[in-house]
């Protein structure tokens, strides 16, 4: 194992990709010359060239349809936008083509694209531009979506989406690009397989479900209430569709509560998702109600005190806990 | 408003309750968790508490009557409210004679806050908790009628046949949590109605079957016959009391217990026949006074032997009966400090026992039974005085202690209680 940035994880997942197979290509805004709006894709131009690592105007409903197009026929395109706020421009062409077409054409038509980029709130960037976007693109049956919390979870899970026949949603965390994290050595390569949870951190009293970004809020907050005597066990689901609800299952017939923490707003997405399927599968065991921590129900504010009340706290996480926990 | 209050579910399983008693009379003043009335159930003569606040206006029934819960008993609301709604409703309700209950439990605690001076819905959740604290039997089910539990508890009820009913929720409106159940005393031996459970089967330790081997070898062999005697315990009751004010600047005290024994020993001195063991063809008269004092411990009983009993202050009695029954307790005593008595002491009057008789402790002659002090009316040269009595019951060995033997010593032990001086003849 060495230690890497996340953006790093990512850069060596697409060198990968694209030294193994000549089909795969990027495609964006600033991902060539300029090397990257958030400095992903740095260093690739010079190995690839331009028929590989494509400028392309600002038009993201143009250019995720040319990579439609293009996966089509037979390429593997990586799509990346600039942030996952601009892919509503180009939300006609991800879910009435993208999801669709494989459908459509009863089989006969793959399209293996992988669009990508950093999601959520970052710091001050106000309502438009700090969407969390798992609830819209998880609803669309035809695609997978992923969300990695690790930069190990993040290069593992875009070397397979890159192989993956099917269309997916990778979405990056916009403040995660410099978190440092294990990955395995150059040479080893690891394929962490799509729809399959982790076991974050191993606890007896408490699940709490989370990713993204809240997920180093959990763990911070899980370490302070195992100083108070309550040991959290944190599973991280990493795919949000397809999900993989097994080991949540495992875990809260072992706890017998739950807390799922999440970033995007509470109405419905993978949250409510998550709290409704745990709820049939382990009713039984529960000695508690499911609760969820999540990103308030506003559009986001600019002022930097209200986004820091609306983002999950550690406060609010180990409210949630305890509440569960029926304890002081 | 006023209100009509229908007759609560009292225990889970109450299908009606007679109206014992009314506590409260029309036109008096009812608080929250005041006691309306006694009602009796199936389980037991329960607490009726008001979950509201008001003047009770209207009693509906008498005492006596026996009732399905939800029946109208009692109207409260404000001193001098019009009620005639409210009864015209309850004599429609008697003589449709409807299957459905018009006011329930539920709707009483949640329309509290609307009753009269407004109680707080908080308050009123509290009161029936209150309310079930004297009523451990109601449980959570005197909030709503229904039992609240986790979907987690409900599975493990069924496993383990809990009825949750008999359950104290510790959990928000008191849900039954698991680790309600986790501590759920009767866990395991709880019934379902109908169902009859086998007893619970424990292997007996070691020192229950010493005590039954000995116990039951002592009742088959001696034969036991009982002496009891009454005595005014004032005179030594006062003396402890003066040796401990004596004693407090050491911080050392003595119990009434510590004087008995004292008195006990300076008596078997005095009748040493009592101070005898049968041993087959023998007779052991023995030249020591070791009192055998009976400690009970954790699942059974010991008998620390306090040596030389007569030789020995009563301070310094209290320091090793003190001493010797703390390590009985935590079971750190030698063979040899509880084998070799004389004479036993037993002593339950921390318990009220008023008299018993004790088990000779083999191969003691006797054992004496001591009671508790009671406050009590005693004539006194033909004048009725307070008196403090104890009553003292010998458990004598017929083989060696004939009954005038017995008497005797306990006359001797009377004469040195009542008058404390005379130990130190």
């Amino acid at each position: 194992m060495r230690e890497l940035r996340y953006r790093e994880a990512l850069r060596e997942a697409m060198l990968e990709e694209m030294r193994r197979d000549g089909n795969v290509f990027l495609m964006g805004e600033e991902v060539g010359h300029y090397q990257g709006a958030y400095k992903v894709s740095e260093g690739l131009l010079d190995e690839f060239g331009e028929r590989r690592v494509i400028d392309t105007p600002i038009a993201e409903a143009g250019f995720a349809g040319v990579g439609i197009g293009a996966a089509m026929v037979g390429l593997r395109p990586i799509i990346e936008f600039m942030t996952w706020n601009f892919s509503f421009v180009a939300f006609d062409q991800i879910i009435s083509n993208a999801a669709k077409v494989y459908q459509m054409s009863a089989g006969a038509i793959q399209v293996p694209i992988v669009f990508r980029g950093p999601n959520g709130a970052a710091k001050q960037v106000a309502s438009q531009h700090s969407h969390s976007c798992a609830p819209f693109y998880t609803s669309i049956p035809g695609l997978h979506v992923i969300q990695p919390s690790t930069p190990r979870d993040a290069k593992g899970l875009l070397k397979s989406a890159i192989r993956s026949n099917n269309p997916v949603v990778f979405l990056e965390g916009e403040t995660l690009y410099g978190v440092m994290g294990d990955v395995p050595d150059e040479g080893v390569e690891e394929l962490i397989p799509i729809g399959q949870s982790r076991l974050a951190r191993p606890g007896t009293d408490c699940t709490i479900v989370t990713w993204g970004r809240p997920y180093y809020t959990v763990l911070a907050a899980a370490e302070r209430l195992a100083a108070e005597g309550i040991e959290c066990e944190v599973i991280d689901p990493r795919t949000l569709r397809p999900l993989d609800t097994a080991l949540m299952v495992q875990s809260v017939k072992k706890t017998n509560r739950c807390v799922v923490v999440h970033e995007h707003w509470p109405y419905g997405g993978p949250g409510a998702e998550i709290v409704d399927r745990l709820q049939r599968e382990a009713f039984d065991y529960l000695d508690a109600p499911l609760e969820r921590v999540t990103g308030l129900d506003v559009p986001m504010p600019y002022a930097l005190n209200l986004e820091d009340k609306v983002l999950p706290t550690e406060e609010r996480v180990i409210d949630a806990v305890k509440r569960v926990s029926y304890a002081k | 408003m006023a209100k009509i209050i229908g007759l609560p579910k009292l225990s889970p399983t109450m299908e009606e309750g007679t109206l014992v008693a009314w506590i409260k009379k029309e036109g008096d003043e009812v608080e929250v968790d005041d006691l309306l009335a006694e009602v009796e159930t199936d389980k037991a003569t329960m607490e009726f508490r008001s979950f509201d606040r008001g003047v009770l206006l209207k009693i509906l029934v008498p005492e006596g009557e026996t009732l399905e819960p939800d029946v109208p008993v009692a109207i409260v609301g404000k001193a001098g409210e019009d009620i005639s709604d409210l009864l015209t409703q309850v004599a429609t309700r008697s003589a449709s004679a409807s299957a459905s209950a018009p006011v329930s439990a539920p709707e009483a605690v949640s329309a509290a806050g609307a009753v009269t001076e407004s109680v707080a819905a908080a308050e009123s959740v509290a009161a029936t908790q209150s309310a079930a604290e004297s009523a451990p039997e109601s449980a959570s089910a005197a909030v709503s009628g229904r039992v609240l539990s986790s979907p987690l508890v409900r599975r493990l009820a069924r496993e383990r046949s809990i009825d949750l009913g008999s359950v104290r929720g510790s959990g928000p409106h008191g849900r039954i949590v698991k680790r309600d159940v986790e501590s759920y005393p009767g866990a395991p031996v709880t019934r379902v109605s109908g169902e009859r459970l086998p007893p619970r089967v424990e292997k007996a330790s070691s020192m229950r079957r010493t005590i039954a081997r000995r116990l039951t070898e002592s009742m088959q062999t001696i034969p036991h016959y009982y002496l009891t005697i009454d005595v005014d315990i004032a005179p030594l009751s006062d003396a402890r009391k003066a040796m401990n004010a004596e004693l407090e600047a050491a911080g050392r005290k003595v119990s009434l217990n510590d004087l008995i024994v004292k008195a006990a020993a300076v008596a078997l001195q005095r009748v040493p026949e009592v101070n005898a063991s049968w041993m087959d063809k023998e007779i052991h008269y023995h030249q020591v006074v070791d009192i055998s004092i009976a400690v009970a411990v954790e699942e059974g009983l010991m008998t620390p032997v306090l040596r030389d009993a007569d030789r020995k202050g009563v301070a310094q009695i209290a320091d090793e009966v003190r001493e010797l029954a703390g390590r009985a307790r935590d079971k750190k005593l030698q063979p040899e400090e509880m084998t070799n008595g004389t004479f036993s002491i037993s002593n339950l009057g921390m318990f009220g026992i008023e008299e018993f008789t004790a088990v000779i402790n083999p191969p003691e002659g006797a054992i004496l039974a001591v009671g508790t002090i009671r406050n009590e009316p005693v004539v006194e040269a033909g004048a009725i005085v307070p008196g403090r009595r104890m009553r003292f019951t010998m458990s004598c060995d017929h083989r060696i202690i004939d009954g005038a033997t017995g008497a005797k010593f306990m006359a001797a032990f009377k004469r040195i209680v009542e008058s404390p001086l005379n130990m130190l003849l």
